[in-house]
């Protein structure tokens, strides 16, 4: 008899979040009127929930821009909080439509995890903070630190290589959490803490002292973190990879939220594409033609998510340097919407 | 022997007044005497906890009242001179205006503001049917238990989620009928009839009446079509998927969905291990071995992540109602070992005596048996609630914001990042868990010395 319960229960349960996951991830989208988006289980300036409980951050942006495009309101998105060993799974699995999860795009996830990367919204790359006490200018006077980090990450294995490569001693003092990394740092149980240069900013925050630490100069790995989809599916590809370009795009050519509407009627043939003002590029992606004035106008540029979320007024504080335009000596370039 | 030589006897007329105990052994000083200063390693043990105490107890004070941080808008309140703040540089304690500004959040996960009363509601609810339910003065015990066990689960699986719920047909193909929610009943009919068919049979091959049985599964069936049916009812709630669900709340849906499913899904697991029907027996025996040998975390892993790789695409489990099973059947597996171990206790005596009275197996059960086997477990099954409730907290694994889950998720929220802010929600968590925690074991404690019919 409670076998029967228990199944009929499954069948109910199961007949309620019956949702497709088949190869138009678009039209499924489109049906249900939401886009499910994975994102972090709270990293701060990336995808973390305020203390009313709404969720902010350079990759929760991203996903607003995404239903911007699609339904036209940004508010058409449902987040899932993924931790780092589930995210993959969940993408594969049809329970989000895509991964904005401070993922670093390797070849290995971009080919046998049947993943594509559609772009990359920060570029990341791992650092060091130091005591300014120790009086050390770069990485490579580090020799014989003992280097604070977390368990079990990429970081680790990235420091065991830039030592070795620079006949460095070293020791490492690992942890299971953040928290725990920065407490021991701060107590001084190691000389060097290292992690991606945004976390170092982060954790910066909950040192007793900020101003006595420096973070070093030197990027020992790369990181380009951006958001994922499942492979197989090229309009929905398209769509994820194309919001990050328009709101790059409108940075350049300098729309912003609040001036979206009046740059409608701007000469320029560029700001004219890019707002749907002429030619059907939304068309051809599948969405309307007012898809990046519908991004701009609701989220924002690039500028405007990275200042808002992670930048100089944020309590972050992180320099644009490697995501600035291009054009201004960073790495954040977009194909020109034409 | 005195009578020889004195013929003087000594007889008392009247009776001696009660004297005071002597002053070392009543009051605070006779207390202390007999359980502190009993003997010399007593005396040396007391005075070294007495020391740890002190060293311990004045810091936590001032760590957690008197020098905490009690009102602020952002990190700022909390921060030293050094850290941009104003408070001196060696400051370190609580920073409570942190908890205060996400306590909403904590409590109600990401619950849309506007449906907060639901939640209310059920935790009103909650509290309003247990508290009269665990005071043993209080009557209507039989109308008390349908409520906590049947309306209220219903009423708050309704409120919380919001009710609606989509049936769809399940058993026949959709070249027959498609899928609509007429089809699901009809399935549910056919369902119902073959369960009491399936009932039927296995009496008649019994040769026992079936009527009886017959009788109870058709109502057991009939039962949760109404529960079924209720929740399916569009009662104009405004939807709340699982994934607002969090904080507090969906740490005590956990557990307690876990422990109402534990009990009786336990006895009945306990009662089939101990069964003489070998397919009974042997398949109680698998569900309890095969439970109680997987970590909890294990369960809830594969739960998360192989399951949806198993499912066929597009079918997708609520990550929550995936929890929730994972942890019914897996606490009911240690419920089940706890109650074996009381019906072991009692005495064959008690076995053949139900016999010889002539009560059937499940009349000797409910009257003889299970009543004296619960009583002594209940140390067992309140340690395994309390195990249960504090276990809930690994969901935070699999990425459902439970009470830890949302509290260590607001450690990223830079606008509060200070030193102290994972100490200050550590420390406002451990102490909700331990409230919790000892309401249950004080409870327990009582309702053993009340029910002490002795034995001993």
């Amino acid at each position: 008899m409670k076998k029967t319960i228990v199944s009929a229960l499954g069948v109910a349960a199961m007949s309620v979040t019956a949702f497709g996951a088949s190869a138009a991830t678009l039209d499924d989208v489109k049906a249900k009127g939401f886009v499910q988006c994975g994102v972090s289980q709270g990293l701060p300036g990336f995808s973390n929930p305020d203390s009313a409980g709404n969720w902010t951050g350079i990759d929760v942006d991203l996903c607003k821009g995404v239903a911007a495009a699609v339904f036209g309101d940004a508010t058409k998105v449902k987040f899932t909080p993924l931790s780092a060993k589930e995210r993959f799974t969940a993408l594969q699995s049809g329970e989000i439509d895509v991964l904005s999860r401070n993922t670093t795009w390797t070849a290995t996830r971009d080919t046998t995890l049947g993943l594509n990367f559609a772009g990359v919204n920060y570029y990341d790359g791992q650092g060091f903070m130091v005591r300014n006490d120790l009086g050390v200018k770069s990485a490579l006077e580090l020799s014989g630190a003992s280097v604070c980090t977390n368990t079990g990450t990429t970081t680790e294995l990235n420091v065991a290589d830039y030592f070795r490569a620079n006949k460095l001693e070293y020791e490492i003092v690992a942890f299971e959490k953040a928290d725990e990394v920065v407490a021991a740092y701060d107590a001084g149980r190691c000389d060097v803490y290292t992690t991606d240069q945004s976390g170092l900013y982060a954790q910066r925050l909950k040192l007793t002292n900020p101003a006595d630490h420096t973070v070093l100069p030197e990027i020992i790995s790369k990181e380009p973190l951006g958001p994922v989809v499942r492979q197989g599916d090229d309009q929905w590809f398209n769509l994820v990879k194309w919001t990050h370009f328009a709101m790059v795009n409108a940075e350049e050519l300098g729309i912003t939220s609040a001036n979206a509407e009046e740059m409608k009627n701007s000469d320029n043939p560029a700001i004219k594409r890019v707002l749907g003002t002429e030619g059907e590029f939304g068309a051809a992606l599948g969405v309307g033609n007012d898809w990046a004035f519908n991004i701009i106008s609701q989220v924002g540029n690039y500028a405007e998510t990275f200042n808002r979320n992670v930048g100089p007024d944020t309590p972050l504080a992180i320099a644009r340097g490697t995501n600035d335009l291009w054009s201004k000596g960073g790495l954040q370039y977009a194909p020109p919407i034409r | 022997m005195s009578n020889t030589k004195n013929s003087i006897s000594f007889v008392r007329a009247e009776m001696v007044p009660e004297m005071a105990p002597p002053i070392n052994e009543s009051g605070v000083l006779g207390w202390m005497r007999k359980n502190l200063f009993s003997s010399i390693p007593n005396t040396i043990l007391t005075l070294l906890a007495l020391y740890i105490l002190y060293l311990i107890i004045p810091g936590m004070i001032q760590w957690v009242l008197t020098d905490a941080v009690w009102s602020g808008e952002s990190r700022l309140a909390c921060a030293t001179i050094a850290q941009g703040g104003e408070l001196p540089n060696d400051w370190k304690a609580a920073c409570w205006p942190y908890v205060g500004a996400y306590l909403k959040l904590f409590i109600y996960g990401r619950y849309p503001d506007a449906e907060l009363w639901r939640v209310n509601m059920v935790l009103i609810m909650f509290f309003v049917g247990l508290v009269p339910l665990l005071m043993p003065n209080v009557g209507f015990k039989r109308e008390n238990l349908v409520f906590m066990l049947v309306i209220f689960p219903i009423a708050s699986f309704v409120l919380l989620s919001g009710g609606n719920l989509d049936l769809n047909g399940f058993l026949l193909p959709d070249a027959i009928m498609g899928p609509s929610e007429f089809k699901f009943w009809v399935d549910f009919l056919i369902l119902s009839l073959i369960i009491c068919g399936v009932v039927w049979a296995y009496m008649n091959a019994t040769d026992t009446d079936p009527k009886q049985a017959v009788t109870i599964t058709a109502i057991t069936m009939a039962v949760l079509a109404v529960i079924l049916f209720v929740m399916s009812v569009d009662f104009g709630l405004e939807p709340v998927e699982t994934d607002r669900w969090g904080g507090f709340v969906m740490t005590l849906v956990i557990a307690v969905t876990g422990i109402v499913a534990a009990l009786p899904l336990g006895i009945l697991l306990a009662l089939g291990r101990r069964s003489d029907m070998p397919a009974v027996s042997l398949f109680s025996v698998i569900f309890i071995e095969f439970w109680r040998g997987v970590p909890l975390i294990t369960v809830l892993f594969m739960s998360s992540v192989m399951l949806p790789l198993f499912l066929p695409d597009g079918v997708t489990f609520d990550k929550l109602l995936r929890a929730l099973i994972g942890v019914a059947l897996f606490s009911s597996a240690y419920m089940a070992e706890v109650v074996r171990g009381g019906m072991q206790a009692i005495p064959k005596g008690q076995y053949e005596g139900a016999m010889a009275v002539g009560l059937n197996y499940w009349q000797s059960m409910r009257m003889i048996i299970l009543p004296q086997a619960l009583k002594i477990v209940i140390p067992g099954i309140v340690n395994t609630f309390i195990g249960l409730f504090k276990d809930t907290t690994l969901v935070s694994i699999i990425g459902l914001l439970d009470f830890l889950g949302i509290i260590n998720l607001s450690h990223s929220d830079s606008t509060w990042a200070t030193p102290v802010q994972a100490m200050t929600s550590y420390v406002f968590c451990a102490f909700i868990f331990f409230l919790f925690c000892f309401g249950m074991s004080r409870y327990s404690i009582y309702m053993e010395d009340r029910l002490n019919t002795s034995h001993r």
